[in-house]
């Protein structure tokens, strides 16, 4: 079990970079495009009434608060990866699972 | 010290290159069957760097990739390839390349207010290593001068964290971060054999972050760093205030440093709106020599003035020229960058 999690350990920086590679191998030509993105700088989506029965928090608050403390608001991205970028944000952020909700809200109004 | 300081050259082994594809066909079948579309994000850049009269010229790509399993998994990875290139008087460019990884992990959302992170992990220290470390997000290219305090070796660690949100509402919202590290001596994944953590006291209303954080190394000799940070962004005005102190054993410094967007001049897409000054003032004081923390062996004062141009389509480009003091003697530093951030989903989503 030692040997099996070293060598888990050891390869660690090898398996990102076969992630790496295999994930960009069914790339299709899909790219960032500002125009069909979630969201950008200049176009903030219109809020939407909050589901939650207990004070729901302002995903565009959230966002200014907590992602735009460290840096800009990528100028777009597609809406099919906003639920990751708000998991990521979840980690880098500390954020918890209602601001997760409100900043997922808040990039798919 | 620059932002390529974790770096560590990689070679892959036939063992290694067997469990690369192994264990990223796995990845990749798991984030297939995950209802977000993992993404690749990240930069590419061309930076330069005269310090001294010695100019180094340094082409990189930072490749991130997120990529969720389910509700509660992700595996997320950034990545270094860089090429340093040194110009060598009669004997044309001294080239090194660099392949390297600033962190593997595994988080899994255990509930609102914990996330376990496992793997090969930026160390909570401080808040350039976790936040300001990417070129694409760092308005200045080089780290702080007391980046070393707190962030052993390659300001990775080998092991796990607890990290979340205590309590988030309108009035202020309380985070915290905790780690442990495994020493590691392999020079893919080096670390050191410490553990430490960090608190942060948000007040959202008056936009000001006040954060402490804590480290103590593990290995033959037990040493502990202190750090405290406060940011302010003022809600009205484009305005970044941050600062940051560090004491350490055989050392201590603070960085202040401000940048402000001039967007509030017909907006940020605007020809004068794209352009941010920077200003940073930093000190350090060498208490006794250490060789390992990284600090200047001297006292020293620095002072950076920085311009940045946001051009459109997620390019930047940085400038800045330094002016760095110490008693071994004064040095110009002036750097140049520019930068291309991209963010992109793996596949075409169903959303």
């Amino acid at each position: 079990m030692n040997n099996l999690l070293k060598n888990i350990t050891k390869n660690i920086p090898a398996v990102s970079l076969g992630v790496l590679l295999l994930a960009a191998g069914p790339l299709s030509s899909q790219t960032s495009d500002p125009n069909s993105a979630a969201t950008t700088t200049n176009q903030k989506p219109a809020k939407v009434k909050a589901v939650h029965a207990t004070q729901p928090r302002d995903g565009q608050q959230v966002f200014a608060q907590n992602c735009e403390r460290c840096h800009n608001a990528p100028q777009g991205f597609s809406p099919s990866i906003s639920g990751t970028v708000v998991k990521h944000m979840r980690v880098r952020a500390n954020l918890s699972k209602e601001d997760e909700q409100a900043l997922m809200r808040f990039f798919n109004p | 010290m620059s932002y390529l300081t974790p770096l560590r050259n990689i070679r892959l082994s036939h063992r290694s290159a067997i469990a690369l594809l192994s264990m990223g066909a796995l990845c990749l079948a798991s984030a297939l069957v995950a209802q977000d579309v993992p993404l690749i994000s990240g930069a590419g850049s061309f930076t330069t760097n005269t310090t001294g009269g010695n100019t180094s010229y340094q082409p990189a790509l930072t490749p991130v990739l997120v990529a969720p399993v389910g509700q509660h998994l992700l595996f997320e990875s950034r990545a270094y390839i860089v090429d340093s290139i040194n110009p060598q008087p009669h004997t044309g460019y001294d080239t090194q390349f660099h392949v390297g990884v600033a962190y593997a992990q595994a988080d899994y959302f255990l509930n609102s207010h914990v996330t376990l992170v496992g793997g090969f992990s930026l160390i909570p220290f401080g808040t350039y290593n976790e936040r300001l470390s990417p070129i694409w997000i760092n308005p200045l290219q080089d780290a702080p001068l007391i980046y070393g305090i707190g962030n052993p070796g390659s300001g990775s660690g080998t092991g796990g964290q607890i990290r979340g949100n205590i309590v988030s509402n309108e009035n202020y919202s309380i985070t915290y971060a905790t780690y442990f590290s495994a020493g590691s001596t392999d020079f893919q994944i080096n670390s050191s054999r410490s553990t430490g953590g960090q608190v942060e006291l948000y007040l959202p209303k008056a936009r000001l972050e006040i954060g402490t954080s804590y480290g103590r190394l593990l290995e033959h000799d037990k040493m502990n760093a202190i750090g405290t940070h406060v940011w302010w962004e003022p809600a009205n005005i484009p305005l970044k205030l941050r600062s940051e102190y560090a004491h350490g054993p055989h050392s201590q410094g603070y960085w202040v440093e401000t940048d402000y967007r001039l967007s509030q001049f017909h907006g940020e897409n605007s020809a004068i709106g794209r352009l941010e000054p920077i200003f940073r003032i930093q000190q350090t004081f060498r208490n006794s020599p250490d060789n390992n923390d990284e600090l200047p062996a001297q006292n020293t004062q620095r002072v950076d003035f920085g311009l940045d141009y946001h051009l459109p389509h997620e390019v930047r480009m940085n400038t800045s020229y330094a002016r760095q003091f110490s008693s071994s003697g004064n040095v110009n530093i002036w750097e140049t960058a520019l930068i291309y951030r991209f963010l992109f989903p793996t596949w075409k989503g169903k959303k």
